[in-house]
C-alpha cells in the first residue's frame, strides 16, 4: 500500500512540469485557436521527446509500456498548462484501440491522431491537422475523411465532422487497423479526460488565489473575506478528493476499470467546473474577458465536462455497474 | 503507486473479518444515548477488548495489537462492513488517548488507558462553553491553584459534552492564569464526573435522547496527578486532539463505504419508485470511494513521516457533507414513509451534527483558505 506517486513518477512529472512552465503554452494555445499551429506543434514534439506519447504503447512497438498512472500524471499537466492538440485521442484512445501496427508506432513518436465516436465524441479534434484519422461506427474502427468544421466554446478545440472510409476493423480481428480493445480504449480516454480536467481545475484555483491576494476592495485584500475564502476552500476540497479517484482508476482491475474511470470523470468534471465558476466569480468583470488567460481554462473546462461522456452518462454507467455488482454479491452469498 | 495489501495485512484483515462475522450482534443495539443502550454498548466494548479488537493501534501491553495505520484502516473497513455497533468509547480512545500517549506521564498512561480500552470507563469531552464555541480560546471556566492540597480548584460551565449523561470522566481546558489572554494560561484537566461539585445536566438532542450534556463545576478539586501536560500549556496539548478529531481518527472511511453499499441495496429495492434518486446514490458512492482512496493517500504520507496538519480540515468538511448527502438520498428513496423511525433516519439525524461538531465547517474552511491556500487572515474583531 503506497498510494502516492513513486519517486520515478515524481521525477517524470517534475521534468514535464519544468518543460511546460518554461514553454509559452498559453501563447501556443492562443495561436492554435487562430489556426496557427507552429508553436503548438513544437510543444507537442518536445513532449513527445519526453515520451508522453509513447506511455501506453507496449515496448515491443516502440513505446514505454507504462501504466495508466503515468498517463494521468502527464495529462493533468497538459490540462494545467492548456497545451493544445488532440491529446486524449493520440495518447490514450488510439494506442489502446489500435493495439499494434505502424500507426501505433507513429503515434508513439509524436504523430497526431484523432477519432470520433458518436454519441459521446461526435466530432474529431484537429482532424484537418491529424495524420491518423478514425471514426468508430457500430463498434468498429474505420479510417475517416474530414468534413465540416465546427466552433467549440473552447477556441483551442477545433472540431470536425468525419465520415468513414473503406472497411472497418471488426473488434478483435486484424484487418489492418490493429487488434486493440475499443472498450478499454474508451475507458482510458475517459480517464485521460478526467486527468486533464483535474489539471485545468488546479490552474483555475491557482489563478483565483493569486488574484484575490492582490485585489483590494473596501481597504483590504478580497481574499481576506470569508465569502471569498469559503468558495475557494470548497474548490481545494473538491480537487483534493477528485485526484484519488483519478489515480485509483488508473490502478483499477480490468473488472472495475470502466466504473472507476466514470467515477473519476464525474468527480474531476464537478471539481473543475466548480473551480471555473468560482475563479470567474472572484475575478469579477475582468474574469469575463477573453483577454485574460483565465478564459482559456474556463472555456476548456466547459467543453471537457461534456467530452468523452457527459456527467449524466457516467452517473448512469456507475449506477448500473454498482447494481450489477451488488446483485452478483448477493447471489454468491445466497 | 499501488493499492495492494501485504500478505501480513491480508492475514490481519481475514482475522478481523472472521471474528466480527462470528461476534457482531445480529440485531442492532439500542441507541447509545439511552441508558440501556449505553450499557449495551459498554458490554460490546468489553467483548471487543477481550478479543483485543477495541484499540488495535495501541501497544499490546495496553490492550492493543500494535497495528499499523494501514491495519487500522483495514480493521475499520471490516468493522463497518460487518455492521458492528457505534463506538461508545470513541471520544476516549480516539480523542483523548492520543494526547495521553503524547503528553501523559507513564503513571497516567497505566491508570487511564486500560480501563478506556475495555470500555469500563467512558470519557466525555468538556470543551465548549455557553460563550465559547467556535471561539474556543475565549473560554472562561477557571482553575485556581490550591498549593495546600497539591492541585487545582475548577469552576465554570461546560456544554455540548457528548456522552456526558452516562460517562465516568471528563477532559477539557480551564483558564489557570487569570491574567493570560486567549490561548495562553490554559491547562488541560481530567476529572471524574461524580466528583464533589460536578453537576451533569443531560440535554435532549434532535432525536430526543440525551446524547450530550451540560457540566457545571463548582469548586471541584483536581489533584496535580490529573493535569495532562504542563500547567499553562493546555492549548498546545489540546490542539493535537483537535487535529485528531478533525482528521483521520474520528471518521474512518469504512463507515461511509459500508453505508454507500447499503444505499445501493436500498436503491435496488426502491429505485423503481424513486428513479430521480439514482444520481444521488451514485454521488454518495463515488464520494465514499473518494474518501477511502484519499485516506490511503493520507496513510501513506503519515507512514512516511508526514503530518496531518490543515489537511484534517479538508477531510472534515468532506466527510461531514458526504454523510448528510448519503442519508438524505436514503430518505428520498424511503419516500413518504421516511419520517418513521429507521436506521437510516437515526443515521440522518446523527449526520446533521457533523458540520457543527469538531470545529464547524465554517472554521474548517477558514483553516483551508488561510493555511493551505495562504489567503490573508481577517482583521481581528473587536473582541479579539
Amino acid at each position: 500500500m503506497r498510494f502516492v506517486p513513486t519517486s520515478e513518477q515524481e521525477d517524470f512529472t517534475a521534468s514535464l512540469g519544468r518543460l511546460l512552465a518554461g514553454a509559452d503554452s498559453v501563447g501556443a494555445a492562443r495561436s492554435w485557436a487562430q489556426g496557427d499551429h507552429a508553436a503548438g506543434l513544437d510543444l507537442w514534439r518536445r513532449l513527445a521527446e519526453q515520451g508522453v506519447h509513447a506511455l501506453l504503447v507496449p515496448e515491443e512497438h516502440g513505446g514505454m509500456g507504462a501504466t495508466p498512472v503515468e498517463l494521468v500524471l502527464a495529462l493533468e499537466l497538459v490540462g494545467r498548462h492548456a497545451v493544445p492538440g488532440p491529446w486524449v485521442e493520440s495518447v490514450a484512445y488510439l494506442p489502446v484501440a489500435l493495439g499494434s501496427g505502424p500507426v501505433v508506432e507513429a503515434l508513439a513518436e509524436g504523430g497526431l491522431g484523432t477519432v470520433a465516436l458518436a454519441p459521446h465524441v461526435p466530432y474529431a479534434l484537429d482532424a484537418d491537422l491529424a495524420e491518423h484519422r478514425y471514426v468508430v461506427v457500430d463498434g468498429a474502427l474505420h479510417g475517416a475523411e474530414v468534413g465540416e468544421q465546427h466552433t467549440s466554446v473552447d477556441g483551442t478545440r477545433r472540431l470536425f465532422s468525419v465520415t468513414p472510409t473503406g472497411t472497418g476493423q471488426d473488434t478483435g480481428q486484424d484487418t489492418g487497423l490493429g487488434t486493440g480493445d475499443l472498450d478499454r480504449a474508451f475507458d482510458t480516454a475517459v480517464l485521460a479526460c478526467a486527468a486533464q480536467l483535474l489539471g485545468a481545475g488546479e490552474r483555475l484555483l491557482d489563478d483565483a488565489v493569486a488574484y484575490v491576494k492582490q485585489r483590494r476592495q473596501f481597504g483590504r485584500e478580497i481574499g481576506s473575506y470569508q465569502a471569498i475564502k469559503h468558495q475557494l476552500a470548497d474548490v481545494r476540497i473538491a480537487l483534493d478528493f477528485a485526484r484519488p479517484l483519478v489515480h485509483g482508476a488508473a490502478l483499477a482491475d480490468p473488472a472495475t476499470f470502466g466504473r472507476d474511470a466514470s467515477a473519476a470523470k464525474l468527480a474531476a468534471a464537478d471539481a473543475a467546473y466548480l473551480a471555473a465558476r468560482v475563479a470567474l466569480q472572484v475575478h469579477g468583470a475582468v474574469g469575463y474577458t477573453l483577454e485574460l488567460d483565465l478564459s482559456l481554462w474556463i472555456t476548456k473546462v466547459r467543453a471537457l465536462v461534456a467530452a468523452w461522456g457527459t456527467t449524466a452518462y457516467h452517473r448512469d454507467r456507475v449506477l448500473a455497474a454498482l447494481v450489477a455488482e451488488r446483485e452478483q454479491r448477493t447471489e454468491v452469498a445466497g | 503507486m499501488d493499492l495492494t495489501l501485504r500478505p501480513d495485512e491480508l492475514a490481519f484483515q481475514a482475522e478481523a473479518r472472521a471474528w466480527l462475522s462470528a461476534n457482531v450482534p445480529t440485531t442492532p443495539l439500542p441507541s447509545m444515548d439511552t441508558e440501556a443502550g449505553f450499557r449495551a454498548h459498554q458490554e460490546w466494548e468489553a467483548r471487543l477488548a477481550e478479543a483485543r479488537w477495541s484499540v488495535v493501534s495501541w501497544p499490546e501491553e495496553l490492550g492493543g495489537r500494535g497495528a499499523s495505520l494501514v491495519e487500522w484502516v483495514v480493521f475499520e473497513e471490516e468493522y463497518y462492513r460487518a455492521g458492528a455497533p457505534g463506538r461508545v468509547s470513541q471520544n476516549g480512545i480516539f480523542l483523548l488517548a492520543p494526547i495521553i500517549f503524547d503528553h501523559g506521564t507513564p503513571e497516567q498512561q497505566q491508570r487511564f488507558l486500560p480501563s478506556m480500552a475495555s470500555g469500563e470507563k467512558i470519557w466525555a469531552q468538556a470543551w465548549s462553553e455557553p460563550e465559547a464555541g467556535s471561539d474556543l480560546a475565549s473560554l472562561t471556566s477557571t482553575a485556581r491553584r490550591d498549593e495546600a492540597r497539591g492541585g487545582w480548584v475548577l469552576n465554570g460551565q461546560k456544554t455540548w459534552s457528548s456522552r456526558a449523561a452516562y460517562a465516568d470522566w471528563g477532559f477539557g481546558l480551564f483558564r489557570s492564569d487569570p491574567q493570560a489572554q486567549r490561548h495562553s494560561g490554559l491547562t488541560y484537566f481530567l476529572f471524574p464526573l461524580d466528583a464533589e461539585g460536578v453537576t451533569v445536566r443531560p440535554i435532549a438532542q434532535l432525536d430526543g435522547e440525551p446524547g450530550f450534556a451540560e457540566i457545571f463545576l463548582s469548586d471541584v478539586f483536581v489533584p496535580d496527578a490529573d493535569v495532562l501536560g504542563a500547567p499553562g500549556d493546555g492549548w498546545r496539548v489540546a490542539m493535537s486532539t483537535a487535529g485528531n478529531e478533525r482528521g483521520l481518527s474520528l471518521r474512518s472511511p469504512g463507515r461511509f463505504c459500508a453505508a454507500a453499499d447499503r444505499l445501493v441495496d436500498l436503491w435496488r429495492e426502491h429505485g423503481d419508485a424513486v428513479p430521480s434518486a439514482g444520481h444521488g446514490v451514485v454521488d454518495a458512492w463515488v464520494r465514499a470511494q473518494a474518501y477511502r482512496l484519499y485516506t490511503w493517500g493520507t496513510v501513506t504520507r503519515l507512514a512516511g513521516g508526514g503530518e496531518m496538519g490543515a489537511a484534517g480540515s479538508v477531510n472534515k468538511v468532506f466527510w461531514s457533507e458526504l454523510d448528510i448527502a448519503l442519508h438524505e438520498t436514503a430518505l428520498d428513496l424511503l419516500g413518504p414513509g421516511s419520517e418513521v423511525g429507521s436506521r437510516w433516519l437515526d443515521g440522518y439525524l446523527f449526520s446533521l451534527s457533523g458540520p457543527i461538531y469538531a470545529g464547524t465547517n465554517e472554521i474548517q474552511r477558514n483553516i483551508v483558505a488561510e493555511r493551505i491556500l495562504g489567503l490573508p487572515r481577517e482583521p481581528k474583531g473587536a473582541g479579539r
